[in-house]
């Protein structure tokens, strides 16, 4: 955990970058510990256990810039390292628009920063730890003639960090996470094995689901028997709650003050402007308690606030940092985003499957890509062929191709099913005309 | 977590993040290798690293082994116009690993000191549960042939050394076409000193470099943007940095960008695919490679598991796996575990002839380790994962296999790819390549996916070119979490069918 000790060794890094040159600096430590457990058919696989440390440090030196990380952090080894770091940082070009944040946008709040810390990680005994990774296993072994390959396991960390700079910010923050997974691959006709995994995971041992895993994940490989490649064509597209974030992404990071200044965004002065279906509302909500991703300030120390960033189809914010805000001359928001949840709707998958007479629910991507510029996209899918209301065939092999401003546009309905133990609440999403090629 | 197992190419990652200073101290004299300049740099002694290995096989472990790193990295970065940016790394650390059987014991320390070396060799024991059965072990350094050799170390140069280079990448690209509004360019290097010592008595040491040089550039016409890169990653050292290199990625970048704004996608579908020379060898490491890797295998969770020593490919198809290409990016003396880097057929004579192993899945067949057994860093255990993976020549030449194909895709850049390894279903991601109608390259095509299925495309390869060409781009693989370099090279080919992405 963060001690008195790397809260003063911080401080006095700070003073020491600022004797000897800097205009300004910024310090981040963290140091956590990670186990995991994999346990494979009747035996333990691996056991891995570790613990880590890592500092930060930006440096701002005659008008330059550089950032310089290390996990060596004794003090007489780090002044060598800070010194290095002046001395290369000082044949940089100069950039005017490398700064400190404004000191009135810090987070200056007394929220408690263990508010996703759970205390019950440090009693853990590691035997508990590989009986969940087993139990998960033992759920389906041998269960059924198909399966050649059943693997589970169990992982936990914490992670604590602090963050603190020369114009006086400071802040902390301690995070536990837990997690079980599970994958089962089955014999088929012919020499494929086709696998398929579940998992759970969560900041609060209390809340992981601790049974059950292994047996999703082997429903979720025996529907996958006979998977093949249907005809192309343009089909309804219903994704999944899992997968939606494959397309999600290309329209985040199409929002981040980088991509903007370089020009390298298909979303560039779309500000105010309907960008996508009006029926898609996404904000930012990093407030929400004990959840994945909440933090009160961002990496920088700019406080978080919850914001909508996409209002019926309007793009209402951009993910702007200190450095962006500089260069592009606007207001600085956020660096990033930390919960992203959706407008939700009234149908469940099941709800959303029943009523498409004919289409396809993709349940998986299978590589592919997205142009930062232009939001051509095509990428690898699987899933199941949709007929009158139900799932007729597993599909395989196909890829969808279009853009991502066309295809937020055919946003045509929101499901009510948003996972709730990951930072990106995607919930079911269903898109209307999306080419699919197969045979 | 998910069994997906994945490549990429650095350019189209090049985000504004990181750049790069010289941090390091020159702490060598005269050789950068030899294991007693290695146990020196990290402040050990045989007998502790034996007293170390003697802890690790107190339960029992049939063999057990340590890895310790020390790596450099170094980044400069350049946007808008200016060499602006600089971030470095520094990594140290060692980590036990115990085997038993098929199971694998791993802990790592970021000190090295006696106390926490034993605590991470007595947590990595715990993966057995009986009595110690290795004798005390004798170690002797053992050589290896080095094919990485360098003229002059990244820890001998400074950041204004190699800062002209990135700025010349950005002016030749402004100067190459007027329409480039944005490039984005670094150079990176790391310089990584190893040191491996294991209960065979193997006790070796190595000094790794490797660096590689991106652009990415960003060009308007009438309204419109796009975007291309271009890349290069060697285990050299400095004299890596030429004007010669930087011409030519400035070159790729700006010519093919400009040809995005004339490109199309193709009507979707299966069809023909003519893969190019050199970076095509992606269809290599996705639609075999991943899946002849042991692990998988033993674990009998491959698609190729039930086919060793069969027939899977015409008879005149030959494929690498090398770690010895003197230079390369899959480039190593002696991998992650002690095994002298080395060249492994896979298939021979279009037969599956060998898997690529590490030790733990080559003592599961009964055949001797292949060299494969690869890390990340430190802070992993090792597994089987490629190093350069490519196909030998055939007869035909690219202009018959062009000339054979009727209505069809030319792919010749991409970014990346994936691979399920159980359902054998793998895709690349084509950024740029050409339509091909009646016999001849037309139209330029953009940003479309391929896939396939790995077996048979493997048996639709139908014609091989005598172009045979190594991709010399920054290629990174993925696996289980833990990222490794590699490369990759094919002659032309031609699959008869698969899938390709279209509207």
């Amino acid at each position: 955990m963060i001690t008195k000790k790397h809260k003063d060794l911080a401080q006095d890094m700070l003073g020491f970058a600022k004797q000897n040159g800097c205009s300004a600096s910024r310090i981040s430590i963290g140091c956590g510990t990670d186990s995991s457990f994999e346990y494979r058919d009747t035996k333990l696989e691996q056991l891995q256990q570790s613990s880590q440390n890592q500092l930060s440090i930006s440096l701002f030196v005659d008008g330059r810039f550089g950032s310089y990380s290390t996990n060596r952090i004794e003090e007489n080894e780090l002044k060598k390292f800070i010194k290095n770091a002046i001395d290369a940082t000082r044949y940089l070009a100069e950039d005017p628009h490398r700064t400190l944040p404004n000191p009135d946008l810090y987070y200056k709040g007394n929220d408690a920063p263990d508010a996703c810390y759970d205390k019950q990680f440090e009693q853990l005994q590691p035997d508990e730890k590989l009986q969940l990774a087993k139990a998960a296993v033992e759920e389906v072994y041998q269960t059924d003639p198909r399966i050649v390959s059943v693997s589970g396991s169990y992982g936990d960390g914490d992670w604590f960090s602090y963050l603190v700079d020369s114009n006086g910010f400071e802040g902390e923050k301690a995070q536990t996470a837990f997690n079980i997974y599970a994958s089962v691959s089955l014999k088929s006709d012919g020499d494929a094995r086709p696998e398929s995994w579940w998992y759970d995971e969560s900041l609060f041992w209390d809340k992981l689901q601790k049974e059950g895993i292994g047996k999703k994940a082997l429903e979720r490989a025996l529907r996958k028997l006979g998977q093949e490649k249907i005809k192309s064509g343009v089909y309804p597209m219903i994704v999944d709650n899992m997968n939606v974030s494959k397309l999600l992404s290309p329209v985040i990071s199409a929002l981040n003050g980088n991509a903007l200044a370089q020009k390298n965004s298909f979303l560039i002065d779309k500000l105010g402007q309907k960008i996508a279906s009006g029926k898609w509302t996404l904000s930012d909500e990093p407030h929400l308690p004990q959840a994945g991703g909440s933090r009160w300030f961002d990496n920088e120390g700019v406080a978080t606030r919850p914001r909508t960033i996409i209002e019926n189809g309007v793009l209402q914010t951009y993910f702007i940092d200190t450095y962006n805000a500089n260069r592009l001359k606007m207001q600085p928001t956020i660096s990033g985003a930390s919960i992203l949840t959706f407008k939700q709707g009234d149908k469940d998958l099941e709800g959303l499957i029943a009523q498409l007479k004919k289409g396809i629910l993709v349940t998986s991507f299978n590589g592919g890509n997205s142009n930062s510029s232009t939001g051509d996209f095509s990428f690898g899918v699987e899933g199941f062929l949709i007929e009158n209301g139900k799932l007729v065939k597993p599909v395989s092999e196909m890829n969808i191709t279009g853009n991502m401003l066309t295809l937020w546009e055919r946003l045509a309905e929101i499901g009510n099913d948003a996972r709730l133990n990951t930072s990106w609440r995607t919930p079911s999403l269903l898109f209307d005309g999306v080419s699919f090629s197969g045979i | 977590m998910q069994r997906r197992d994945f490549i990429k190419t650095g350019g189209m990652a090049l985000v504004g993040a990181a750049l790069l200073p010289n941090l390091l101290q020159s702490c060598h004299a005269g050789t950068k290798e030899g294991v007693a300049l290695m146990l020196a740099h990290f402040g050990v002694s045989e007998n502790e690293l034996k007293k170390v290995i003697a802890a690790a096989l107190e339960k029992g472990g049939d063999y057990a082994d340590l890895f310790f790193e020390h790596t450099f990295y170094n980044q400069l970065s350049l946007q808008d116009g200016a060499v602006n940016r600089a971030y470095s790394n520094i990594d140290f650390g060692m980590g036990v690993r115990v085997i038993v059987g098929d199971q694998t014991g791993y802990a790592y320390v970021e000190n090295i000191t006696m106390d926490e070396m034993l605590k991470a060799a007595r947590t990595a024991a715990r993966i057995a549960s009986g009595n110690a059965t290795v004798k005390a072990v004798n170690v002797s350094e053992t050589t290896f042939t080095n094919y990485y050799p360098f003229v002059t170390s990244w820890e001998d140069v400074s950041v204004k050394d190699k800062m002209p280079y990135v700025q010349k990448l950005n002016d030749r690209c402004f100067a190459l076409d007027n329409r480039v509004v944005k490039v984005m360019a670094s150079q990176d290097d790391s310089t990584s000193y190893i040191l491996f010592c294991n209960s065979d008595g193997v006790l070796c040491a190595d000094y790794r470099p490797m660096t590689t040089l991106n652009v990415s550039c960003i060009m308007e016409e009438n309204g419109k943007t796009e975007n291309f890169y271009s890349n290069r990653g060697f285990r050299k050292g400095v004299e890596f940095l030429t004007d010669d290199i930087v011409e030519t990625i400035a070159r790729e970048a700006t010519e093919g960008a400009a040809r995005m704004f004339k490109a199309v996608k193709p009507k979707g579908g299966e069809l023909p695919v003519v893969l190019a020379a050199g970076s095509s060898g992606i269809l290599l490491h996705e639609a075999i490679g991943h899946a002849f890797e042991a692990d998988f295998n033993r674990k009998n969770i491959s698609i190729f598991s039930d086919l060793f020593g069969k027939k899977v490919c015409d008879e005149h198809i030959n494929i690498a796996d090398d770690g010895t290409i003197a230079g390369n990016r899959g480039a190593i003396n002696f991998d992650d575990e002690g095994t002298a880097g080395q060249k492994t057929y896979i298939v021979t004579n279009g037969v599956l002839t060998s898997y690529l192993h590490d030790r733990i899945s080559a003592k599961h067949y009964g055949v001797a380790p292949t060299g494969n057994g690869r890390r990340e860093s430190f802070r992993f255990a090792p597994m089987p994962r490629m190093r350069s993976t490519y196909m030998e020549n055939g007869n035909a030449t690219e202009e018959e296999i062009i000339a054979s194909v009727k209505n069809g895709v030319y792919a010749s850049v991409f970014t990346n790819g994936q691979v399920q390894i159980g359902a054998g279903d793998f895709t690349f991601f084509v950024k740029s390549g050409y339509l091909i109608e009646n016999g001849k390259l037309t139209r330029p095509i953009k940003d479309i996916n391929v896939i396939g299925n790995g077996p048979k495309a493997l048996a639709d390869i139908t014609m091989v070119a005598n172009n045979q060409q190594l991709d010399g781009s920054t290629w990174t693989c993925g696996k289980n979490n833990q990222s490794v370099p590699v490369s990759l090279g094919l002659p032309s080919v031609l699959v008869k069918k698969l899938t390709v992405g279209g509207e």
